[in-house]
């Protein structure tokens, strides 16, 4: 066992949610626009897809309590290491609230949350017109403040692989050796 | 082969610069529209809504109220299909009549629409939900068609009358249109909306327990035991047929039949501009017991978006590409007069 890299499981996560994030995210942006006859089979796998989203981001809290991630190295400064855990979460904020909010939109709507054919989530809120109205906005809301926070984070990643060359990429490819 | 963490200084920012700044703009780029076809489900609402939208209304059949009643199944049709509304005795609804045309003032009598929309088993997996319009067709196949059919039957803002040479070459260009003006040739509004026929226009498919489909449309007609003509003299006030409607359910439930029409194997379930004639089977699958009528904004409608792709098991969508199009068109009008009635900014013709 080495502390070097995130957990097998961590790095999984992490890759495998993100590739889901960012698909969820265009398609959301591009379906809520779309007169074509693909919206209603993407509006049925965005639902689906987003309490995937919702569980997998309950799985990666227990990893995450369970495997305690490796540090940054002592290279970076204290101060740019407390704004890399904020923002990290802040990521996972994010990861609860947009798929929060879109199962409690559906529901002030009083409409169905259907996964993959399967089965039906609970209606948990009245439906009611007012409360659509801020979920649905603050799903399109946090959608954006998620954008802008993820391309700061890759940012942030690429200029510790490709500038700073400080392991820290690696500890999240998994390929950071051992000293 | 170098790896991208020992190339030149400048190169790996720049790639840092590239891998960022184009994801930021493919973000962009797909939010503002990039990659849609013609028409977007916003530009379609901008355009319904005019420049001057009714804040907190819908921006389609914005002038409506509320009924709730029951569907009462017939036996007729669980055959074909799963679905809980037609293979229970009663199941009940929520619903709304409402005239076509954007503003919510309109005098009733004023609109050459009128509508039934109804909500079944809300937020379940056997949700569903239905509009209906007086006319049996559309006038064209598409969205961008009925995009441009709108444009061109709106009023020039200049002059305020329609413009007739542009009216007579898009009828040209498109004689998919036949079967709707010939209905509009041959149809009067009746003196009530418990009177009217009503239209899914658009056609569904039953499923049943074997996956096997059917292609129908439906139609909610006045039962026969309905009263013709008013209950009470048609006035002019804007609410006529509101308060006539009113009137008649202080003698009882209004009723409707709901008529199912299975397709002909030659018809094209995908078109929603054909007419589909008596000669095809026609089944009762229940009758629709309206019993209670409340104005709009004392009602619970409000909050409903009557979206016909919310479909129970047992139903399922074709691939009428009108059809497919109401979808996103519903949910962004729902989206603005939600988000308007979140600001209390529901505007003048609330009652
Ligand atoms: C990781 C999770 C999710 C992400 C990243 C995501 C992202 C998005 C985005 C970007 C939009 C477009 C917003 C806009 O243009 O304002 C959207 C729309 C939508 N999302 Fe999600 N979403 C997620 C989960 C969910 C879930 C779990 C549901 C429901 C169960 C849901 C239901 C919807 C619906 C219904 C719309 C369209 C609303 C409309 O047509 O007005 N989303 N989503
Ligand atoms: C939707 C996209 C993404 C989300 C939501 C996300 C989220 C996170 C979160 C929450 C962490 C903290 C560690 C954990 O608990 O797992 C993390 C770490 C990390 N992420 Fe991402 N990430 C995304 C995309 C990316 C991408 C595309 C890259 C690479 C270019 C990347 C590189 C990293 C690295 C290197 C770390 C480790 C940072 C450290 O050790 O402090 N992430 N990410
Ligand atoms: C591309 C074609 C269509 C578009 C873009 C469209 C658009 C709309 C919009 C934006 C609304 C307001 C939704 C809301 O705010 O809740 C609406 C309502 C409605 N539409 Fe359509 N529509 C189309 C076709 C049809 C057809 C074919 C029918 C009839 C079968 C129909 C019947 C209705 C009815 C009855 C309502 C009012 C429902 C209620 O009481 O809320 N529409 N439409």
């Amino acid at each position: 066992m080495s502390t070097h890299n995130y957990h097998l499981a961590a790095r999984i996560m992490h890759w495998s949610m993100a590739l889901l994030i960012l698909s969820m995210l265009f398609a959301g942006l591009a379906m809520v626009q779309s007169l074509e006859p693909w919206h209603l089979t993407f509006l049925q796998l965005h639902k689906s897809f987003g309490v995937v989203a919702l569980l997998a981001v309950i799985a990666r809290v227990v990893v995450r309590l369970r495997f305690t991630p490796p540090p940054l190295p002592s290279s970076v400064p204290v101060l740019q290491q407390k704004i890399a855990k904020f923002s990290h979460m802040l990521l996972y904020l994010a990861m609860f609230a947009m798929p929060l909010s879109g199962y409690l939109m559906q529901s002030a709507a009083g409409r169905p949350v259907v996964v993959f054919d399967l089965f039906a989530l609970p209606q948990i809120l009245p439906q009611n017109l007012a409360l659509y109205g801020f979920l649905r906005e603050f799903h399109g809301w946090v959608a954006w403040a998620f954008i802008a926070l993820i391309l700061v984070h890759i940012g942030a990643a690429l200029h510790h692989g490709l500038i700073k060359r400080d392991g820290v990429l690696q500890q999240m490819l998994g390929s950071k050796p051992k000293d | 082969m170098k790896r991208p963490d020992q190339f030149p200084l400048a190169v790996r920012y720049g790639l840092i610069a590239v891998i960022v700044g184009g994801l930021a703009l493919l973000f962009l780029a797909v939010a503002s529209g990039f990659g849609q076809r013609v028409v977007t489900a916003q530009e379609f609402v901008n355009f319904q809504e005019g420049g001057n939208p009714h804040q907190g209304f819908r921006r389609a059949h914005a002038k409506g109220f509320c009924i709730a009643g029951e569907f009462i199944a017939s036996n007729h049709v669980g055959a074909y299909t799963t679905a809980a509304v037609f293979n229970q005795r009663s199941t009940p609804f929520t619903g709304r009549i409402s005239t076509g045309g954007g503003n919510p003032t309109a005098p009733d009598l004023a609109s050459s629409v009128r509508s039934l929309a109804l909500s079944f088993n809300p937020g379940t997996r056997d949700a569903w939900h239905t509009a209906m319009n007086t006319p049996p067709v559309m006038p064209v196949r598409t969205p961008e068609d009925f995009y441009a059919f709108a444009q061109v039957f709106a009023p020039d803002p200049e002059t305020g009358q329609q413009n007739p040479e542009r009216i007579g070459a898009f009828l040209a260009a498109h004689p998919e249109t036949q079967a709707v003006r010939e209905w509009q040739a041959s149809y009067t509004p009746t003196g009530s909306f418990a009177t009217e026929t009503y239209n899914s226009i658009n056609a569904f498919y039953l499923v049943d327990n074997e996956r096997n489909k059917r292609a129908i449309r439906w139609s909610a007609k006045p039962s026969a035991r309905a009263v013709a003509g008013s209950v009470i003299e048609l006035t002019d006030d804007p609410n006529a047929l509101r308060n006539e409607f009113m009137a008649r359910l202080e003698h009882g439930p209004i009723v409707f039949d709901m008529i199912f029409t299975f397709a002909n194997d030659s018809d094209d379930e995908t078109d929603p501009t054909v007419l589909w004639g008596d000669d095809r089977e026609q089944r009762l699958a229940g009758i629709i017991m309206v019993h209670r009528a409340t104005p709009e904004a004392d009602g619970n409608c409000d909050a409903i978006n009557f979206d016909p792709l919310i479909l129970p098991r047992g139903m399922a969508p074709t691939d009428d590409k009108i059809l497919r199009a109401r979808s996103a068109a519903y949910a962004e009008s729902y989206r603005r007069r939600a988000r308007e009635n979140l600001m209390n900014a529901r505007g003048e013709g609330s009652q």
